[in-house]
């Protein structure tokens, strides 16, 4: 079996879009409205639940026929708990500001759905590359979510990007004013929301019957 | 009149099936049926309709607004020549207050009808005339300072995320008019609240001595009750404020309208008033400092009180259905709306947020009283059973 099989890639690809795990399967949203006020926390939120998921979805898997099912949940949970602590020391041996920033957030990947669901329902019954695979892509998918809608708060709320002014100052002076509504999580809402409208007009098959 | 109602005809089959403009069609429907009572006739189903449509009931509402924007226009004129000691005739205040709400008007018209047209196109809908209120809703709760660029993306937030993703009028869970305001509030705090907002030119500028722009409402946040403007002035409104909210008189002419007209409930407005008035006094009784003390029937003169009472609170689309439904959403507004007045400084009106909230309430209330009904009369049903 080649490393990146089509059957592997379309695991890589498919959260991107069609099995997107936040704005198809609507999971991992408290995240997704508390971190990204700001395009620097969110791309760091989204790498650390893109590393949380792939390793864990590999771990697992590679101990899968040994997990007594009743128990199941314990031991991932263990797994999934040692990965983001390895994180949670890794962001704060190297970017401390944004682990600060993150606070909580970074603690609270545990309790991800994303995460929980990648393990049930992939990596329970599959095999250890693929499931690393899959775990890269659902993070990917929840990251570019995340970055999207951090770009687009950070850009309306705070006029700019990454931290650097890009709302040139002759805005401010001919009256612009930056928008308040931006850094709340109430607009993160409708941002996420607009997201799934436009992909779903996109994507037509993805429109709930009824 | 003859010779439009012989126009619209002439033009009619360019746009109905197979015309030239057929795409336009609910474009071209939209004026003909504001222009002239619609004839249509029903083909099934229920043949008796009431001689008022949505249009006929919408304008009677502009109709009801008309006192308090005229009111608000001289007002305007009248709080700029007090901050800079300006005189003017009555009709120089009006004409001078009226050129600056006009703009406001013609933009959130303008943006607002535009995306009604826009979004019917796209659904091949008729164009509905929820708007028509709207419209004239918003420029009257934003203070007279508030910036175009932020009314156009106020009313095109309200009107898209407040009304077009529920389905369009007759669907929205909220009034667009209070998202609209909403949405400026916490969006652009600086612009819609403190002191020198209400008053046109004020920010920036200063005012002849002693003149503050300050509402009663944020000199009573502030914990200062002493200068404030008498009860009668607030009564008819010679104070800072939105643009058409400060008169209570102008706002009751139009609560008369309505409620001969039948179109705004009584009920809401009533039990409001006895909601504002019930926690008023209340705090009287614990009264722990100045704003607690103040007389109850002050709120119903302060701030938006009256006018959210009149015209947002009894907006049938938003408001509860069932005749006690109708009891608990009003007194619930007045309560939670002093509520937020006396014991959160941080928001000095509570008005807005308080039919906002009771918007998302007043399906459940509708749904408490009706199955209190259903219960009552089976146990009716069962007793006579019984006998």
């Amino acid at each position: 079996m080649s490393i990146l099989s089509s059957k592997n890639f379309k695991l890589l690809s498919n959260p991107l879009n069609m099995e997107n795990p936040v704005t198809v399967q609507i999971l991992g949203i408290c995240s997704a409205l508390a971190v990204t006020t700001k395009l620097k926390p969110a791309i760091v939120m989204g790498l650390s639940v893109l590393v949380v998921t792939a390793f864990s979805n590999l771990v697992i898997s590679a101990m899968r026929n040994y997990i007594p099912p009743r128990i199941r949940i314990i031991v991932q949970l263990v797994v999934v708990a040692s990965m983001v602590i390895l994180v949670d020391q890794l962001l704060r041996a190297f970017v401390y500001d944004v682990s600060k920033q993150l606070s909580v957030y970074v603690g609270l990947i545990i309790t991800n759905c994303i995460i929980m669901g990648r393990l049930e329902a992939f990596a329970m019954g599959n095999k250890p590359w693929p499931s690393f695979i899959d775990g890269v892509g659902n993070g990917i998918g929840y990251s570019v979510i995340l970055i999207v809608v951090a770009f687009i708060r950070e850009l309306f709320g705070s006029g700019a990007v990454l931290g650097y002014q890009v709302v040139p100052q002759s805005f401010y002076d001919g009256g612009y004013v930056n928008n308040g509504m931006m850094i709340m999580p109430t607009m993160a809402l409708v941002l996420v929301g607009v997201i799934i409208w436009i992909q779903r007009s996109f994507n037509k098959e993805l429109i709930e019957k009824d | 009149m003859k010779s439009l109602r012989k126009f619209l005809d002439k033009k009619k089959p360019l746009f109905q099936k197979g015309g030239k403009f057929a795409k336009f069609g609910s474009t071209f429907g939209a004026f003909e049926t504001f222009l002239f009572t619609p004839n249509h006739t029903s083909k099934s189903g229920v043949h008796i309709h009431d001689a008022i449509d949505l249009k006929r009931t919408m304008i009677v509402v502009v109709l009801a607004l008309v006192p308090a924007l005229l009111f608000g226009s001289w007002n305007i004129g009248y709080q700029h020549g007090l901050a800079f000691g300006i005189e003017r005739s009555l009709v120089e205040n009006f004409l001078f207050g009226f050129l600056k709400i006009l703009p406001v008007i013609v933009v959130s018209y303008g943006v607002g009808l535009g995306i009604e047209f826009i979004s019917a196109q796209i659904r091949g809908h008729e164009v509905n005339e929820g708007f028509l209120v709207t419209g004239i809703l918003i420029p009257l709760i934003l203070p007279v300072n508030i910036p175009l660029w932020m009314v156009a993306l106020a009313v095109t937030f309200a009107v898209i995320f407040g009304k077009e993703i529920f389905g369009g009028t007759g669907y929205n869970i909220m009034n667009v008019a209070l998202i609209a305001r909403a949405f400026l509030f916490f969006a652009y705090p600086s612009e819609m609240s403190g002191d020198a907002v209400w008053v046109y030119e004020l920010p920036g500028n200063t005012p002849i001595d002693g003149f503050s722009g300050a509402t009663p409402l944020a000199q009573l946040a502030q914990g200062a009750s002493t200068n404030m403007a008498s009860f009668g002035d607030m009564f008819m409104g010679f104070i800072p404020g939105s643009m058409g909210e400060t008169s209570t008189i102008a706002i009751l002419i139009g609560a008369a309208i309505l409620i001969f007209t039948g179109i705004g409930s009584w009920k809401i407005m009533l039990s409001t008033v006895l909601g504002a008035l019930a926690i008023g006094l209340l705090c009287n009784v614990l009264s722990v400092n100045d704003y607690m003390s103040l007389p109850p029937y002050y709120h119903l003169v302060m701030g938006g009180f009256a006018f959210g009472a009149v015209f947002m609170a009894t907006d049938p689309v938003t408001a509860s259905h069932t005749e006690k439904g109708k009891w608990i959403y009003g007194f619930m507004i007045g309560a939670l709306a002093v509520l937020i007045r006396v014991f959160n400084p941080a928001y000095p009106e509570g008005m807005m947020l308080a039919i906002l909230l009771m918007n998302v309430w007043s399906p459940l209330i509708d749904y408490f009283v009706i199955e209190g009904h259903i219960k009552r009369r089976l146990k009716r049903a069962n007793l006579k059973g019984n006998a």
